[in-house]
């Protein structure tokens, strides 16, 4: 792929509207799509809106979609592409546009907030700290990988399509709800709190945001499914059921 | 009178990566109202990069590790023009800061007995960084943000602050723009830490974001406030270099922490081939003595590949420059040769350096577990900065602070790998905890409204001139260029005069900068703003390196080859004199407590 050009097809506008616009630019070996748009912007388009940071895939700043796909822009390599016709980079659908490529996400960090936060077990080493094996710590670090890009909220239906926002905290936040219920020294309960302030129940594990995670994080299955088996165990067991009925008697 | 959005807070904290959000934490649950600035989005500072670790002397590992190492292993690193109250205080109170992070949830890797994990890193002597693989820095920034927008902080997202303001010689306040509706804010405040980063961005090979324009340093220094050992630049000697588009990108020490050798193009371990004076005690003189080090062998010394970052990356030079390099002018990386030693490799090295195996798989198409990298010096730090209090991060301004690496002292001529996080929990926790006791005994101060309507002015010029202008990319990407030629990792004087020349020259295009559209989310606008920082701190590295006839750690003279005892006794302060010109001033550094000199003399 040494220096030839290639169509990359950006939107360009704001909540109020705007359109694709073709900017042929020059492509060499190892470019990912990132690097095009920021060459496009210092040469031809300077005031094109985009978010970045990292370009190593770590901050999870640059997400939109690429040719429809959700993607960061700096982990897709153009040799991934097709480039004889023109790449279409678009922002986020999910979330209300700013401007270009740019989205506010900010509900995201609300949503956030109203997860209740890690309250580990008084320390019980001798020391003062706690003793962990590193075996108990694996699953939580696989959800400890996220980097936040919220790729995953722009794919699930029920933020998308459905716009749920009020009901739904969606994968991102299932994934950290998860870190925190799996988390060793945590001694919160936030089952209710999934099922009713949450919404776990919303999900149908259709599993698009596993397909889209960049860190591969294993959401429907290893997050979001057993914290679903967790609501079914502590609210709606028969057995507990009748059990704190006849507590609340008592 | 220009339009703006007023924020009032006791204390501002400017900048949300790792030292930014500790500080913030700590004021906040001091009891004062806090303000939080960050140039992107929360949780996406340049803490997030961060790989290898947390250095602090918990001992888990090997216990003959303690403070006093620790304290000796960074002065020794920094070449002794250290602050070395900071690195007294970093020693002690890093173990501390760890132990507190787990307590707010960070989920690190463990040892066979639970406790947390430590692991090798270049210049430090016994396995001390506690880390999770090789994300450390975003388990560390993702625990200090969640534990943190519990505490009533308000955070100020997608903002940059462009001047502080002042009463009667004390900072009240700043004044900036937020970028998604293009807006102005001042927020005004008893006392303001500054936790903005480094300066990367002035360099063309660089690990750093889009961020690291050198705005605290810049604030700082506009304001009236002292800078100090700016001409100490690191240059980190493993970033990636091909393909093209990827060069600078970083790898993490701890490839070579976890056994991983650099070669040249004739299979050498060149790194034996010069070991350093006050390293060679403790480094090993075969191969096999270094391999049985990253094995947890306690009575190996340490591979040269672990000698500190300056020396690395100087030695990579050296092989390139004698022909020597790889074939897109880098050398070698191996960690998969360990493979040879160790059952279950391929796993072994996908579960210790996960997201460096992702990393080159995705973006070079290249397997680390069964290739070498090829891999070169990237602009990585700058262990100068902001001139603090050791004990209380306070500049030589009146109510601003400084943490992190926008403020200088911990770290002298070099900064060892693993020390930075632990720098911005400690000094942060510091800032926040002085800024916070500033604010309490302090009152608002007034606003300067002319001083307002000036900074607003200057904000908005480039677009009276418009498309029509300077373009502020190619003036950032000349700068970049130029300081990348003459005030990288070799210098020479003669260099760096050109380069001053090319600074006043480049001055002028910047006061051309034209942007065209409006103000919202305008990337080419904020260019335009981030120049002026940048054109600041280059200079300030500049004119210091100039000062500094000598080479030192991250300060390598060609035309003057060797250490001088002379300077080694002394730091080079930056400041505006009243004239507005830069001016270098050389500080002698104060006399050490006769404990910590005795612990140096023990430690060599």
């Amino acid at each position: 792929m040494a220096a030839e050009r290639a169509t990359f097809r950006i939107w360009r506008g704001d909540a109020q509207g705007g359109t694709f616009q073709d900017y042929p630019t020059k492509v060499s070996e190892g470019m990912v799509v990132l690097d095009a748009v920021h060459q496009i912007q210092a040469e031809q388009a300077n005031d094109l809106a985009v978010r970045w940071n990292c370009k190593a895939g770590k901050c999870g700043s640059c997400s939109a979609e690429v040719n429809g796909n959700p993607r960061l822009m700096c982990m897709t390599r153009l040799n991934q592409l097709d480039l004889s016709v023109p790449v279409t980079v678009g922002p986020m659908h999910a979330f209300p546009l700013i401007r270009d490529l740019v989205t506010d996400v900010s509900w995201n960090f609300e949503a956030k907030k109203r997860i209740k936060r890690f309250k580990p077990r008084p320390p019980d080493a001798p020391d003062g700290t706690w003793r962990i094996a590193q075996g108990d710590v694996e699953r939580v670090q696989e959800f400890r990988k996220c980097i936040e890009c919220f790729l995953c909220q722009d794919v699930c239906h029920v933020l998308r399509d459905h716009q749920m926002f009020d009901a739904f905290i969606g994968p991102r936040h299932l994934v950290y709800a998860a870190a925190l219920e799996m988390h060793p020294l945590d001694t919160e309960n936030r089952i209710p709190d999934l099922k009713r302030a949450h919404g776990v129940g919303y999900c149908n594990i259709t599993k698009c945001c596993t397909k889209v995670c960049p860190e591969s994080i294993t959401i429907t299955d290893n997050a979001i499914i057993p914290l679903k088996e967790r609501v079914i165990d502590q609210l709606y067991d028969p057995v507990a059921m009748l059990f704190r009925k006849l507590r609340t008697r008592d | 009178m220009p339009d703006y959005q007023t924020h009032e807070h006791d204390v501002l904290v400017i900048g949300a990566g790792g030292a930014g959000l500790r500080a913030a934490i700590e004021a906040s649950a001091a009891g004062v109202s806090v303000g939080l600035v960050c140039k992107s989005l929360l949780g996406k500072a340049h803490t997030v990069m961060a790989e290898g670790g947390i250095a602090a002397a918990l001992a888990n590992v090997d216990d003959r590790d303690n403070w006093k190492v620790h304290f000796a292993d960074t002065m020794r690193g920094g070449q002794y023009v250290n602050n070395w109250r900071m690195a007294e205080l970093h020693a002690k109170e890093a173990p501390d800061r760890v132990r507190e992070l787990e307590a707010w949830g960070a989920v690190f890797d463990r040892t066979s007995d639970g406790r947390i994990l430590q692991r090798n890193f270049g210049g430090h002597r016994y396995p001390r960084l506690a880390h999770v693989g090789d994300r450390t820095g975003l388990e560390m920034i993702r625990t200090l943000q969640d534990h943190g927008i519990h505490q009533g902080i308000d955070v100020h997202m997608e903002c940059t602050i462009i001047t502080l303001l002042k009463d009667h010689g004390r900072v009240v306040g700043a004044f900036g723009y937020e970028r998604e509706r293009g807006r102005f804010k001042l927020f005004k405040s008893k006392a303001v830490v500054l936790a903005t980063g480094g300066v990367g961005r002035a360099y063309k090979i660089t690990s750093n974001s889009w961020e690291y324009t050198g705005d605290g340093h810049t604030l700082a220094y506009d304001a009236g406030a002292e800078l100090v050992d700016m001409e100490f630049v690191q240059f980190h000697p493993t970033g990636m270099i091909w393909p093209p588009s990827v060069r600078g990108i970083l790898v993490t020490e701890a490839v070579r922490g976890e056994g991983g050798v650099l070669r040249n193009s004739e299979g050498r371990r060149f790194m034996f081939e010069e070991i350093p004076e006050n390293y060679r005690a403790q480094t090993a003189d075969n191969e096999e003595e270094g391999w049985r080090y990253t094995q947890g062998d306690k009575s190996a010394r340490r591979p040269p590949e672990l000698l500190t970052r300056d020396h690395v990356s100087r030695c990579i030079v050296r092989e390139i420059k004698a022909g020597r390099g790889s074939p897109h002018g880098g050398v070698f990386l191996d960690i998969s040769w360990i493979k040879a030693r160790i059952p279950n490799g391929t796993e072994h090295i996908k579960k210790k350096l996960p997201s460096m195996y992702h990393q080159f798989k995705q973006l070079a198409d290249l397997d680390i577990t069964q290739e070498p990298m090829e891999i070169g010096p990237t602009t990585h730090y700058i262990m100068g900065g902001v001139r603090v209090d050791g004990d209380t991060q306070m500049s030589t301004v009146p109510g601003l602070f400084a943490a992190g690496e926008c403020a200088a002292g911990i770290n002298g001529a070099n900064r060892l790998g693993g020390n930075s996080l632990s720098d911005i929990l400690v000094f942060g926790k510091r800032a926040g905890e002085f800024a916070a006791k500033f604010a309490k005994s302090g009152k608002s101060g007034t606003i300067d409204a002319q001083q307002l309507e000036e900074a607003a002015r200057r904000a908005i010029e480039p677009f009276d001139r418009g498309t029509g202008g300077e373009n502020a990319y190619q003036v950032q990407y000349a700068l970049q260029d130029m300081m990348h030629d003459l005030v990288g990792i070799v210098r020479t004087e003669p260099e760096m005069q050109r380069a001053l020349d090319g600074l006043d020259a480049l001055r002028t295009r910047e006061r051309r900068v034209g942007v065209g559209g409006h103000r919202e989310y305008n990337s080419g606008w904020h260019a335009a703003l981030d120049l002026h920082s940048l054109l600041t701190v280059s200079e300030a590295i500049t004119r210091s390196a100039i000062e500094r006839r000598e080479s030192r750690g991250g300060h390598f003279r060609e035309d003057y080859p060797d250490k001088d005892t002379a300077f080694g006794t002394l730091n080079f302060v930056v400041r505006k004199a009243p004239d507005g010109r830069m001016e270098i001033v050389r500080a002698p550094i104060p006399g050490m407590p006769q404990e910590l000199k005795n612990i140096i003399e023990e430690m060599k």
